[in-house]
């Protein structure tokens, strides 16, 4: 174990340091998590009074409701991922680590990712609670595609947060960067989401799963070669 | 304008790109043709006349500027010139100003046509996603300081854009889509009457130099701009 110690992890050991250390400062202040948990229970509850209910199905409603507000508390979280590295220059201390930068990325998608889907696992419930949905179809399928969608969110909103950190306008910036790009991901989710929780078989959701599948391939790997032109040398 | 160094005062002179003139020409003689000396359709009526902006204007924005801004991002990434950045920055803007003459024809022409100023169709929303990313890509450059830093970020956004806009296009393309299918640049023949072919490419080649000329005047406002900078830097 010692061996260990003295020589510098491998990329992936890196990357899960990297994550552990942002997942234990959030889990000591839980003021993120929180705000974001509360403001996505908020938004599924508002959207219900915008929409007349009498006109559209609550369950017709349900699958877009769910992925725009999981967009949106996403981006809190998202914000907060660099956000946390700006006081007393801490990201001096992760450039300064004998780790790659392609494992600070990955590391912080990783804490991002267990971040949202924290949120998902209490905003899908709410969802199908708040909205009648009947429970049990598809809940096992729903959970496949949340997690892709947050992969492919998580991916992308990573990068423009190192980037919109370092900006005059933080708070502005990041979402007018990332919503463009999570279109094709709410599409795709929404769609075959709506598809499967209406009992549809899974292959009419088939072509959409593979927009998700093929843009997490292409932004997971994308993102992690173009994440170290985000950092000063 | 205190107790300033005394230094040499700058004189930029004015520059008159010819180019600008010819391609404001071109455009004037194209509608003269495409007004005149053109048939009219026989089913849209007079609305059709349009395309010869229309179409243009979306080929140059989607498949000249807007390659230009992706292929300068990443040559930037690659070799570090700061000229690929400022042609990244120039195509973006120019771009813009090509995708809004887009967006804001399409509508007055699918209104006469589909009955309907907006459609969620494939190449609608592609076109305006990618008039959202190239104002975010303004943005970022108008909100970071620090110029290599500017540059880098502002690379990286243009070449993952790049990527994004097919996604955009192919899932909305699942969705459903009204716009026409390409008549111009597909496998078989053209399928335009022979005289509006010639209205079209006459179009297509002025406007191409109207982007080539606005191209130039907004690279060298980008080196004027940066030469000032450091100019002052050295005086600081």
């Amino acid at each position: 174990m010692t061996d260990v110690a003295a020589s510098p992890p491998g990329m992936l050991a890196a990357a899960w340091l990297v994550a552990r250390k942002d997942l234990a400062i959030e889990f000591r202040t839980r003021t993120a998590f929180l705000s974001a948990l509360v403001f996505a229970l908020l938004g599924v509850t508002i959207f219900y009074f915008a929409w007349d209910a009498t006109a559209v199905a609550a369950s017709d409603l349900a699958p877009g409701v769910l992925w725009v507000i999981f967009t949106f508390a996403g981006l809190l979280g998202l914000q907060r991922s660099f956000g946390s590295e700006l006081a007393d220059r801490a990201v001096d201390g992760l450039l300064g680590a004998p780790i790659s930068r392609e494992s600070i990325y990955l590391g912080k998608a990783l804490a991002n990712l267990v971040f949202v889907s924290g949120i998902l696992a209490v905003t899908i419930p709410a969802v199908v609670l708040f909205y009648n949905l009947p429970f049990g179809t598809g809940i096992a399928a729903l959970a496949g595609i949340a997690a892709l969608a947050a992969v492919g969110l998580v991916a992308v909103g990573t990068l423009f947060s190192a980037m919109a950190v370092n900006t005059r306008m933080a708070e502005l910036l990041l979402p007018m960067l990332s919503l463009p790009f999570f279109v094709p991901v709410v599409m795709a989710a929404a769609q075959s989401s709506a598809r499967l929780m209406a009992g549809r078989p899974v292959a009419e959701a088939w072509p959409w799963l593979r927009i998700l599948v093929a843009f997490d391939i292409v932004f997971v790997t994308a993102c992690t070669l173009a994440f170290p032109f985000t950092l000063d040398e | 304008m205190t107790s300033g160094q005394p230094s040499a005062p700058l004189t930029i002179p004015p520059q008159r790109d010819p180019l600008l003139g010819v391609a404001l020409l071109g455009i004037a003689a194209v509608y003269v043709r495409a007004l005149a000396f053109t048939p009219i359709e026989a089913r849209q009526g007079a609305a059709q006349k349009i395309m010869y902006v229309h179409a243009t204007s979306a080929f140059i924005a989607l498949y000249v500027a807007f390659v230009l801004m992706a292929i300068a991002s990443a040559l930037y990434l690659w070799l570090k010139d700061e000229k690929l950045d400022r042609v990244a920055e120039s195509a973006a803007e120019v771009g813009l100003c090509f995708t809004t003459v887009v967006l804001a024809t399409g509508p007055i022409w699918g209104k006469t046509i589909w009955g309907a100023w907006w459609t969620w169709d494939a190449r609608l929303t592609a076109t305006l996603f990618l008039w959202f990313i190239i104002i975010a890509y303004l943005l970022l450059r108008g909100a970071v300081e620090e110029r290599g830093r500017r540059a880098r970020y502002s690379a990286v956004l243009g070449i993952l854009a790049s990527f994004l806009v097919p996604f955009i296009h192919l899932s909305v393309y699942l969705f459903r889509t009204l716009h026409p299918m390409p008549i111009l640049l597909k496998p078989s023949a053209p399928s335009l009457p022979n005289e509006m072919l010639v209205t079209f490419l006459f179009s297509f080649a002025a406007f191409t130099l109207l982007f080539i000329a606005l191209l130039r005047a907004r690279y060298r406002m980008a080196t004027l701009r940066d030469y000032l900078a450091d100019r002052e830097q050295e005086r600081a």
